[in-house]
């Protein structure tokens, strides 16, 4: 495989397609929308490349990149590579980035800023998933915030500026506490590295790194930090706002891949270079994990608002992934991970489905519908797939992920997993208490003539479908990529007492 | 280490000695009448100078370092930076007045003040003698209590003349006497002496306190740190927006260097690239509290500011409560930490003023209102809001920028300094500085203008300034390789 630079095109390719697009007169619309399309390629084909090549076998990183010296004077390098804990991350942004810009073909105001910004927010993405370096990681973490906020602040619903800042706010006085660890790990480890590999050795952690207090303190900036993306309760209120007031295409992205990089952050930084607190703090994970599902879920039900509803949903579903890994088996660390994909593809689906009837409508007031099924029958089958995966039908992807952590978490945690268990209860509830409302019962009039379905919505959704169905029944092609990496992972911390967390319960 | 009589120590003052002399020309521009009125003259030998200046501080730059003047004056690598530093302030500071409707018709004697100021930064950077020090600092002041007040027919510039004018007469004043408490306590006025007297003699540590803390007033003026701010609001918005720009950076920067230099040179004791405090005064936590003190009052009410030189004034009293954390972290990370974060608000701040000036030029409104929908008027309006949300998003300290990775620089030194509490609250001070910076974005690309007319930014120069200041923004944020090099040649003081 020597020596194609996978990943760097992966994650520079979009740079490239933005520079071209500054290059085109803004008239142009097709032109431009073409281009960015084209520009999404790259990452796309190089994803299903990373598909065919992953080596299943190895717990290491692969496709590595680098070490390239950067900044010597801090022993900052250019440093990619990714592992089974990055791999489907990665899948998943080429997959949802190329979909949403498809999802974008109707924007026609500001045009050529919107996919110049689209293409930068790509980059990040990517670069956040495949960097070694925490600099690097760090740098790339960062450069998604200012094309979100321009994202959300210009093409955004009434409410646009306000949700656009909150997002700013709340993301950066997460990452200025991850900053600062980083700052600390970098001086207090021995041999002074961003290396995120070499950072797991226990053994580099001297002077403060080695005390207790300390690591915590550490610990706690970086929780915080990624709790804030993912996010968790309490601070989560940023992601109804930013959902809500985001394009739909926007939304797609922040549910889809921005919220995995805090539970991405949690496994890669917590797991790994702090084992031994993560250990004593995975209560507090776990316990805030179950407050997400049952709160998200309390919430969505709450609303008559479709996109909020769909938001809280994430922050509910999200909590799965907090429980998965708080219950220190492979299969929920497995499952947890599953689980991130699967949100991935399942809720961006929701996400489209509201903007296909938003567009039509302009408004998302779940009570103002019904009956759209008998004027766009196609259009409810659709929503009816990605409604029944959320709620995690057997058959569908939804199901495989949280049955696989409940199924480990149980071990550790059975009172807290009964609790979330009754979630899907809930979730069923609200999926189908909308389905009913939306879709089912008397036609209203002035709905009579939308047009069902395009061709272009349904070529967006038909990949995440597909996709649903297929991991619905044969999940391995995604699971086999994560699974060594992941049961190595809950290996190490074992060391640190992770089995005695079992039994422990509530 | 060598001390140098002042016939030897000329060679090194050759540069400066060009400033000076380029000073006395231009000074005489304004006397014979058809000179006068050539308004181009002037800023023409002025930036001769400059240059001149510039290139002799290269070739001194190679001689060894050492002590002249008999003390007075530390030619180290500190001091080369600074003259570095003062030569390409002063550059820009002249391009940017020859872009500003305000002082479009302003005399000769304009450009020598400016000059005159851009003397005074090295020399006080250089300072290694109490009264030097209070020398060079006066000769900062006095020429900027010109400068500021230049515009005769304005009001709120006169106002800022006199209210600059009376808060550093106070300050200096104070400092005077605290220095005289220094020289009574320790019986020398040279800084070295006074640590080598602090280190190997009982003092009165009470006067010594004191006198200390009247020092800071002085200094912490020249810099605007809370609580000797209050002046810097008023005088940046009174005085015209070129000179704002220059005080917010050239003599600022000199401040800071002045502040360093007598902190480590005098109060600390070097041990290894840690620099200890002496037994009396524990600096490191004062100088914390008075970071946090200043990044604190100038970020909050910057939020309040409508005025955009207002805004830049609270900002810069923001920026100077991040810098002072290198005068509480006391290691040569935070030395190097501080000239990186000069350099990259050199290149972020000018740049922020350069797109104020061109936005005032256009709008003749100083409210931040005159920002509203500056993205959507025309190419050269999209280029100046691209341009100014780069700026800001430095200022914010968000990467890949440069004002980024003076941050970085600065929370490196302070998280090496083990001073947790201050790196904690230092950051969460970016956050807020965030949304004030955003509200410049937001309002250039989220909100209208009351007439969408295409921005008049006129000629090719002046939007090469912006464009060329964006991408060294930009370019520093990512490849710093050069500019770490110089700040770590730069870090060394002799002492």
């Amino acid at each position: 495989m020597d020596k194609l630079p996978l990943l760097t095109i992966i994650t520079f390719a979009p740079i490239l397609g933005m520079i071209a697009i500054s290059l085109i007169p803004k008239e142009k619309k097709n032109a431009i929308r073409w281009s960015a399309l084209l520009a999404t390629l790259p990452s796309l084909l190089g994803a299903v490349k990373i598909f065919m090549d992953f080596d299943r076998t190895t717990k290491a990183m692969q496709f590595i990149e680098g070490p390239l010296n950067w900044i010597p004077s801090f022993n900052i390098q250019y440093h990619l590579g990714i592992d089974g804990i990055s791999v489907t991350m990665v899948i998943l942004t080429a997959l949802i980035s190329t979909i949403c810009i498809i999802a974008s073909w109707n924007i026609e105001k500001q045009l050529k800023g919107y996919f110049i910004l689209f293409l930068l927010l790509e980059t990040g993405m990517m670069g956040t998933f495949v960097a070694i370096d925490f600099f690097l990681f760090f740098i790339f973490w960062e450069l998604m915030l200012l094309p979100m906020y321009f994202l959300i602040g210009i093409w955004g619903g009434p409410r646009r500026e306000y949700a656009a800042i909150k997002f700013f706010l709340y993301t950066m006085a997460g990452s200025v506490l991850i900053l600062l660890v980083m700052l600390a790990l970098y001086f207090y480890s021995d041999g002074h590295t961003f290396n995120m590999i070499a950072l797991q050795d226990q053994s580099l952690h001297q002077g403060p790194l080695s005390s207790h207090t300390f690591r915590m303190a550490l610990w706690w900036g970086l929780f915080i930090g990624f709790a804030i993306k993912v996010p968790v309760f309490p601070f989560h209120t940023w992601l109804p706002d930013a959902h809500v007031e985001a394009p739909t295409a926007i939304s797609v992205i922040l549910a889809g891949v921005l919220l995995k990089m805090g539970t991405y952050g949690f496994l890669r930084f917590n797991y790994q270079i702090l084992p031994d607190i993560t250990v004593d703090m995975i209560q507090v994970i776990a316990v805030l994990g179950v407050i997400n599902i049952i709160y998200g879920a309390l919430c969505a039900m709450a609303q008559t608002d479709f996109k909020k509803l769909i938001a809280y949903s994430s922050v509910s579903h999200m909590g799965f992934v907090l429980l998965g890994m708080a219950s220190f088996t492979s299969e929920g660390l497995n499952g947890a991970v599953l689980q991130m994909f699967n949100h991935g593809t399942i809720t961006a689906q929701l996400f489209l489905i509201v903007g296909i009837i938003y567009d039509r409508a302009h408004h998302r007031d779940i009570n103002g519908f019904g009956g759209l099924a008998t004027t766009m029958p196609r259009y409810a089958v659709w929503t009816t797939l990605a409604f029944f995966a959320a709620i995690g039908l057997p058959g569908l992807s939804g199901f495989i992920s949280e049955v696989l952590i409940f199924l480990g978490s149980f071990k550790t945690w059975p009172w807290l997993t009964t609790i979330a268990v009754s979630s899907v209860v809930l979730t069923a509830g609200y999926m189908l208490w909308t389905l009913q409302r939306v879709y089912l019962g008397k036609t209203q009039e002035k709905y009579k003539d939308f047009p069902d379905i395009t061709r272009r919505e349904a070529f967006c959704l038909l990949p995440l479908a597909v996709i649903v169905i297929i991991l619905g029944v044969w999940p391995r092609p995604i699971l086999s990529m994560m699974e060594v990496s992941l049961n190595a992972l809950n290996q190490s911390l074992v060391p640190y007492g992770a089995h005695v967390a079992s039994g422990l319960g509530f | 280490m060598e001390i140098l009589n002042n016939q030897d120590s000329l060679w090194y003052f050759l540069p400066e000695s060009v400033l000076i002399l380029t000073f006395v020309v231009i000074l005489l521009f304004d006397l014979p009448e058809n000179w006068s009125k050539n308004r181009l003259l002037a800023p023409i030998v002025a930036t001769i100078g400059t240059v001149l200046f510039l290139a002799l501080s290269f070739y001194t730059q190679q001689f060894p370092e050492a002590i002249t003047f008999h003390g007075m004056i530390i030619n180290d690598a500190f001091t080369d930076f600074f003259r570095l530093f003062a030569g390409l302030t002063a550059l820009i500071t002249i391009f940017l007045s020859l872009k500003s409707k305000e002082v479009a018709q302003v005399r000769a004697e304009y450009w020598a003040l400016l000059v005159g100021i851009t003397l005074g930064i090295p020399m006080l950077a250089a300072s290694n003698n109490l009264l030097m020090i209070y020398l060079a600092l006066e000769l900062i002041s006095i020429l900027s209590y010109i400068l500021v007040g230049y515009l005769h027919n304005t009001k709120t510039s006169s106002e800022a003349a006199v209210k600059y004018v009376l808060y550093g007469a106070t300050a200096s004043g104070v400092m005077i006497y605290g220095l005289s408490l220094i020289f009574g306590v320790t019986g020398t006025l040279n800084a070295i002496e006074i640590r080598q007297f602090l280190i190997s003699n009982p003092a009165e540590q009470l006067a010594l306190f004191i006198g200390l803390l009247m020092t800071l007033a002085g200094f912490g003026y020249k810099i605007s740190m809370v609580p000797f701010h209050m002046w810097a609001p008023d005088v940046y918005q009174g005085a015209p927006t070129p000179v704002t720009a220059f005080l917010s950076v050239g003599p600022k920067a000199a401040g800071f260097a002045i502040l360093l230099r007598f902190i480590y040179t005098a109060l600390t004791q070097d041990q290894g690239g840690v620099y200890v405090p002496l037994k009396y005064i524990d600096i490191s936590t004062l100088m914390a509290v008075f970071a946090l003190a200043t990044m604190t009052l100038g970020n909050f009410v910057a939020l309040q500011q409508t005025n955009i030189k207002r805004f830049l004034a609270y900002s810069s009293i923001a920026h100077a409560g991040y810098m002072l954390m290198a005068a509480a972290a006391l290691n040569t990370e935070a030395l190097r930490g501080v000239i990186f974060y000069m350099i990259s608000y050199l290149i972020m701040n000018m740049g922020a003023f350069a797109v104020a000036i061109a936005v005032i030029n256009d709008s003749g409104s100083e409210e931040l209102s005159a920002f509203k929908g500056l993205g959507n008027r025309g190419r050269k309006g999209a280029l100046a809001a691209v341009a100014m949300t780069l700026f800001m998003v430095s200022l914010t300290g968000l990467p890949p920028t440069v004002g980024f990775v003076g941050k970085f620089y600065l929370f490196s030194a302070v998280i090496e300094a083990k001073i947790y509490w201050l790196a904690v609250l230092g950051v969460l001070n970016s956050v807020v500085s965030l949304y004030y910076y955003a509200k410049i974005i937001k309002y250039m690309y989220f909100e209208e203008a009351k007439e969408q007319k295409p921005f008049a930014l006129t000629g090719f120069s002046f939007p090469s300034l912006i464009v060329g200041l964006a991408a060294a923004t930009v370019f520093f944020g990512i490849f710093w390789n050069a500019l770490s090099y110089l700040t770590e040649i730069s870090a060394h003081l002799l002492m």
